[in-house]
């Protein structure tokens, strides 16, 4: 079992606290995926997890056994950098095998893992190349194994992705997903890209400033955000945020005033006063051009043709941007003047302080 | 034909306008070429003619003796004698250098600022005249009341005259020139470890290996094109050793210390022989020649 656990970790340079006391529960064979932008720190908490950082504060264990102070090689975990950090003057295969030799395994056992990592990896052909004769995505695939043959209970995965062509990270996204199920271990993946963060985590670990903003499941993080950066941060294109203000509230239902009209939301209402100032959250596939009542009116100011869909960039009368979706057909065109239909159960309430007012589940 | 959006073929240029090309080219060349030539061409053709001669340094005579200084110089025990000698300092001194400069570059390669004014002073003997090393050291090295001679009377030992002792004259001179030099070799050694990715390191932290394993698998084999650099620098300096012996050891005790380069100017300024002088430069020019040449193969093969 290859549990971690956090426990109130921080990390200190000087008198500057750059992690402010994180706390996490990893379960064995989880795919965790911290994402959040850059400078947040989950690079440095991912380092103090590897052994390649201290840990200033707080307890960290691995399988159960505490480990703040271990070195990194006796930690059980195994790291795939961002710039794959391979030995340039070894081979492919010696690079995977640098590792098992320091630890003196036998020199058959190394062999044979060693094949059996190539096997996996489709990376045969490469074994006895340097790490200078390689494409990137080769590079990739040899640092991978190079983590794979240690058999360790965490991998850690620090931007593997970042430095690979797009067609390239869609296809090696599907194939370390893969590999993560045929593995015995448990996956720590950071990342800035939410679409990494969406497509391969069983839980998402949104980050900022050094502290957790949410945990959850990718649908719960993009259906119920539990604040306004979460709800920023995760989707693409971004949730739409209006400042408005509540008309009537009640525990089932909150009404809200928006440029134009106002919407009804599904929220618990109940410590609400009209008046009070809130954030509207709305998706952009959940607003849509209507012909009959609508909640928002404004002027298409561009037009985003994706083929499967259309986004209106639509531009209220007090100068707000709304992103709405319509049909790959839209026969809209720039300069229309629109009306937006708004699906209540679907829209989120944040209060003043950013924190949601919707029952959002799966926050920290 | 439909327009084609590939960008047109350039047109070829005009004669008039690729011979204005080519002379702006040669242009921007020549001061490296006149300078060039003037000063490396031109001596080294005048070597290999005054080589083949019996030449005068002041004066008109010349007379052309075919490979007879070559011949005289393939008899002459002297010349032998400070070959052996120039060999002996390189072997002894260049390795050394190496191996010093690659320690002190290991040593002092940390960010923090004391390392730093470190690497400062390590490097600032470098800039040092000839002159003002052997006088600080043939001070140090003084007999009677040299640094060293007085360390070695505080331990009871008798002090040594380093500098005129046959076992120790040699052995000065190596001393004197490793400290003078080894800070060039230590700053190439760091610019070579500041190029090494820091992730391979943590990756080796990763991957258990020790320090010693480290050293050996992972910084080593990544400096191996500084190391052959240094290698050659070093062998090809150290042949043209001069400074320190004609003004330490005036190339003695009993010729122990005389290098080639100190014959050289010998024979071509106190005996006027410039004929044979150059001569034994050609040699000494075919020697420094071969370990480039060598070099250059190694790089290549490592390619």
């Amino acid at each position: 079992m290859a549990d971690v656990l956090l426990r109130d970790i921080r990390k200190r340079y000087g008198s500057t606290e750059v992690i402010h006391g994180v706390s996490l529960e990893l379960k064995h064979r989880e795919f965790i995926v911290f994402v959040g932008p850059s400078g947040c720190g989950k690079t440095t908490l991912l380092r103090m997890i590897a052994g390649l950082e201290t840990i200033s504060g707080g307890e960290l264990l691995i399988g159960g056994r505490l480990s703040n102070d271990t070195p990194p090689g006796e930690r059980g975990i195994a790291m795939v950098f961002q710039n794959y950090a391979l030995y340039p003057h070894m081979t492919a295969a010696e690079n995977m095998a640098f590792g098992l030799r320091n630890i003196g395994t036998p020199r058959d056992e190394i062999a044979n893992r060693v094949s059996a990592a190539a096997k996996t990896l489709q990376i045969e052909h490469l074994l006895d190349r340097r790490a200078t004769e390689m494409s990137g995505g080769q590079r990739q695939r040899v640092a991978i194994g190079r983590a794979i043959v240690r058999r360790p209970q965490v991998f850690l995965f620090d931007e593997p992705l970042s430095n690979l062509d797009a067609a390239l990270r869609v296809q090696m996204r599907v194939e370390l997903v893969q590999l993560h199920q045929r593995l015995e271990a448990t996956s720590i993946y950071v990342t800035h890209d939410q679409v990494e963060a969406m497509t391969m985590a069983d839980r998402i670990v949104v980050f900022r400033e050094g502290r957790i903003e949410q945990v959850g499941t990718p649908l719960e993080i993009y259906r119920s955000p539990a604040n306004t950066f979460v709800a920023g941060f995760i989707g693409a294109p971004k949730m739409n945020l209006l400042k408005s203000q509540v008309v009537s509230a009640s525990p089932g239902q909150v009404v809200v005033s928006v440029p134009g009209g106002s919407a009804e939301v599904a929220a618990n209402g109940s410590a609400l006063a009209a008046g009070a100032a809130v954030t509207l959250g709305v998706r952009p596939e959940h607003l849509r051009p209507t012909s009959g009542e609508g909640a928002f009116q404004g002027k298409v100011s561009a037009l985003e043709r994706l083929g499967r869909e259309t986004l209106l960039y639509v531009a209220g009368a007090d100068g707000s941007t709304l992103i709405a979706t319509d049909a790959g057909d839209s026969p809209t065109r720039i300069g229309d003047t629109v009306k937006l239909a708004m699906d209540p159960g679907s829209a989120r309430l944040f209060g003043s302080d950013g924190a949601a007012l919707s029952p959002a589940m799966g926050t920290a | 034909m439909t327009a084609s959006r590939h960008p047109e073929p350039a047109q070829p240029r005009s004669g008039m306008a690729r011979l204005r090309d080519a002379f702006a080219g040669y242009a921007f060349l020549a001061p490296f070429l006149a300078f060039y030539a003037i000063f490396l061409l031109y001596p080294f053709g005048l070597g290999v003619w005054m080589s083949l001669h019996d030449w005068e340094i002041v004066g008109n005579y010349r007379e052309y003796l075919g490979w007879a200084n070559y011949q005289e110089l393939w008899e002459d025990t002297y010349f032998w004698e400070v070959l052996r000698n120039t060999l002996k300092f390189t072997v002894i001194t260049a390795p050394a250098a190496t191996v010093l400069g690659l320690a002190l570059a290991l040593a002092l390669n940390r960010p923090l600022r004391a390392y730093g004014a470190l690497r400062a002073t390590f490097f600032a003997s470098n800039i040092f005249a000839v002159t003002v090393v052997t006088l600080i050291w043939t001070m140090v090295l003084n007999p009677d009341n040299g640094l060293v001679s007085h360390g070695l009377r505080t331990l009871g030992v008798e002090p040594i005259a380093f500098l005129t002792e046959p076992g120790w004259a040699m052995a000065a001179l190596v001393v004197t020139t490793l400290w003078w030099t080894s800070g060039f070799p230590m700053s190439l050694f760091l610019a070579g470890l500041q190029q090494i990715p820091p992730e391979i390191y943590e990756a080796a932290r990763l991957d258990n290996a020790s320090r010693w394993t480290v050293l050996w698998r992972i910084t080593l084999p990544s400096l191996k094109r500084t190391l052959l650099l240094v290698v050659v620098l070093q062998t090809v300096g150290q042949f043209q050793l001069f400074g320190q012996p004609l003004l330490m050891t005036r190339g003695g005790p009993s010729n122990s210390t005389r290098p080639l380069v100190q014959w050289i100017y010998e024979i071509g300024f106190r005996d006027w022989r410039s004929g044979y002088a150059s001569a034994v430069a050609m040699v000494l020019f075919c020697m420094m020649f071969f370990v480039a040449l060598l070099q250059l193969r190694v790089a290549r093969q490592e390619e």
